[in-house]
């Protein structure tokens, strides 16, 4: 038995996000908006070995499937991870997390002076570019820590 | 010219920037000639912070096509003061204009506006944005003075917040054109101008004085550095004359070198520069009128 299944066991019904950067696995959690509070298990797996990414860390969140915003804002801070959809303990789906071409309403814009920032009825959208993601609106580029410009519930 | 609205310089491709400098130029040649290309047509100007050359410009231009335009006034006048939001505001001159032309204080201001409404919307600056339509009078200018390809053009100033620069530096990517960035380092182009650059693979330098660039230069583009940017004084004092040029100055820099500014100017441009062959800042701003007399047909013909 390997050291990673040691400390986090197999779920009945669930999530389980693998190949999360390493020290990414607590904004993720936040990103998703999991505290706990909720009653639902969750395991998680920090600096664990990975002969993908050397290390890396893993979520196991049960009796919660993630919806397609919540995987594009993973996309955008851990775009390396896997995203298995486990039910009766077996994994029915595994899927490579794909960064999309524009995300819309997931992050704020750091420039305050973005319309965006202003109060007008209209949602944030960030095209994603090789450089990190760039504010529609006013052409900001958010280059790092795009964890902490999240915009998600 | 195949574009709805005008929000950003980095719309307008080369051939874009052609037709609209070409037009210019047929307006240009008879600016006295009765135009009348566009009967009737009603301009909304919707200018939420100061301006005077892009205001009038705008209002000559439309009157000169043979419309009118309609004014909101100052900010303080109108009902932004109870609370409107920009999309409603558009929205309601929507239907009282054909065409708006808006300044905002906010980045990304007129971008959102062409989002709420049909008729054709130019960005007349929004924040440290962009000015696109100051952008085609200056490529104007440039290209009366030099043509447009086989150029160095040096852009000196706050080029963190300055939109005409932005606009400009983006716009002249279409051409083959060095250009060299001078500022404080505290005012250098923002990451997202820069990255423009390069994904165009612009040429580009950037430096913190003008003295080893000058005499490369056909063009220099001088901004005010905006004393308010800046978090304290002292701060301020240390670069701001070291960007300021005078007659002296461009005596180092070739026979031909054209200055050009956006105006307001300060003090960057001491007024001896004005009685040089090298001050083209007020026949840059007369650029105006026919550069968006060609713009506003265009977007009109294809606003149909």
């Amino acid at each position: 038995m390997s050291d990673h299944q040691l400390r986090v066991s197999k779920i009945r019904n669930g999530t389980v996000i693998d190949h999360i950067a390493a020290g990414q696995a607590l904004n993720v959690l936040a990103i998703l908006g999991i505290d706990g509070s909720d009653g639902h298990g969750v395991s998680i797996g920090m600096n664990v070995s990975s002969d993908r990414l050397g290390r890396k860390d893993i979520l196991k969140v049960e009796d919660r499937e993630l919806s397609q915003s919540e995987v594009d804002v993973l996309s955008l801070i851990a775009p390396e991870a896997t995203i298995n959809i486990v039910r009766d303990f077996d994994v029915v789906e595994k899927n490579r997390v794909e960064r999309p071409d524009r995300v819309s309403g997931l992050l704020s814009c750091p420039n305050h002076n973005c319309i965006t920032n202003a109060d007008e009825p209209v949602e944030t959208a960030f095209d994603v570019i090789s450089d990190g993601v760039r504010c529609n609106y006013c052409g900001t580029i958010i280059h790092e820590g795009i964890a902490e410009h999240l915009a998600v519930e | 010219m195949r574009h709805d609205h005008l929000i950003s310089a980095a719309q307008l491709s080369r051939s874009d920037v052609e037709a609209v400098l070409d037009r210019a130029g047929d307006v240009a040649d008879d600016l006295g000639a009765s135009r009348d290309s566009c009967p009737g047509l009603v301009l909304g100007l919707c200018f939420f912070e100061p301006s005077t050359r892009t205001k009038m410009s705008f209002d000559a231009a439309a009157k000169r096509l043979g419309g009118s335009t309609i004014d909101m006034g100052s900010v303080e006048s109108s009902s932004v003061t109870k609370g409107e939001s920009l999309a409603d505001t558009v929205r309601v001159i929507e239907g009282y204009a054909d065409a708006i032309v808006l300044r905002h204080p906010s980045e990304g201001a007129a971008k959102l506006a062409s989002e709420f409404v049909d008729v054709p919307v130019i960005n007349a600056g929004d924040g440290a944005g962009q000015h696109p339509s100051q952008t085609l009078l200056d490529l104007y200018t440039i290209r009366e003075e030099h043509g447009l390809d086989d150029l160095t053009v040096g852009i000196m100033g706050d080029l963190k917040y300055g939109r005409t620069v932005h606009s400009l530096a983006s716009a002249l990517a279409n051409f083959e054109v060095s250009q060299h960035f001078i500022s404080p380092e505290s005012l250098r182009l923002p990451r997202s101008v820069r990255f423009d650059l390069h994904e165009a693979g612009a040429q580009v330098r950037e430096h913190t004085d003008l003295e080893p660039v000058l005499s490369e230069l056909d063009v220099l583009y001088v901004t005010r550095i905006q004393r308010e940017r800046f978090p304290d004084e002292t701060e301020y004092r240390a670069v701001a004359g070291e960007y300021q040029i005078d007659a002296e100055t461009l005596a180092a820099g070739p026979d031909d070198l054209t200055v050009m500014h956006p105006l307001p100017r300060v003090d960057e441009i001491a007024p001896d520069v004005d009685e040089t062959d090298h001050a083209s800042y007020f026949q840059q701003a007369h650029n105006g009128v026919p550069v968006r007399m060609a713009l506003l047909e265009m977007l009109l013909e294809n606003h149909g």
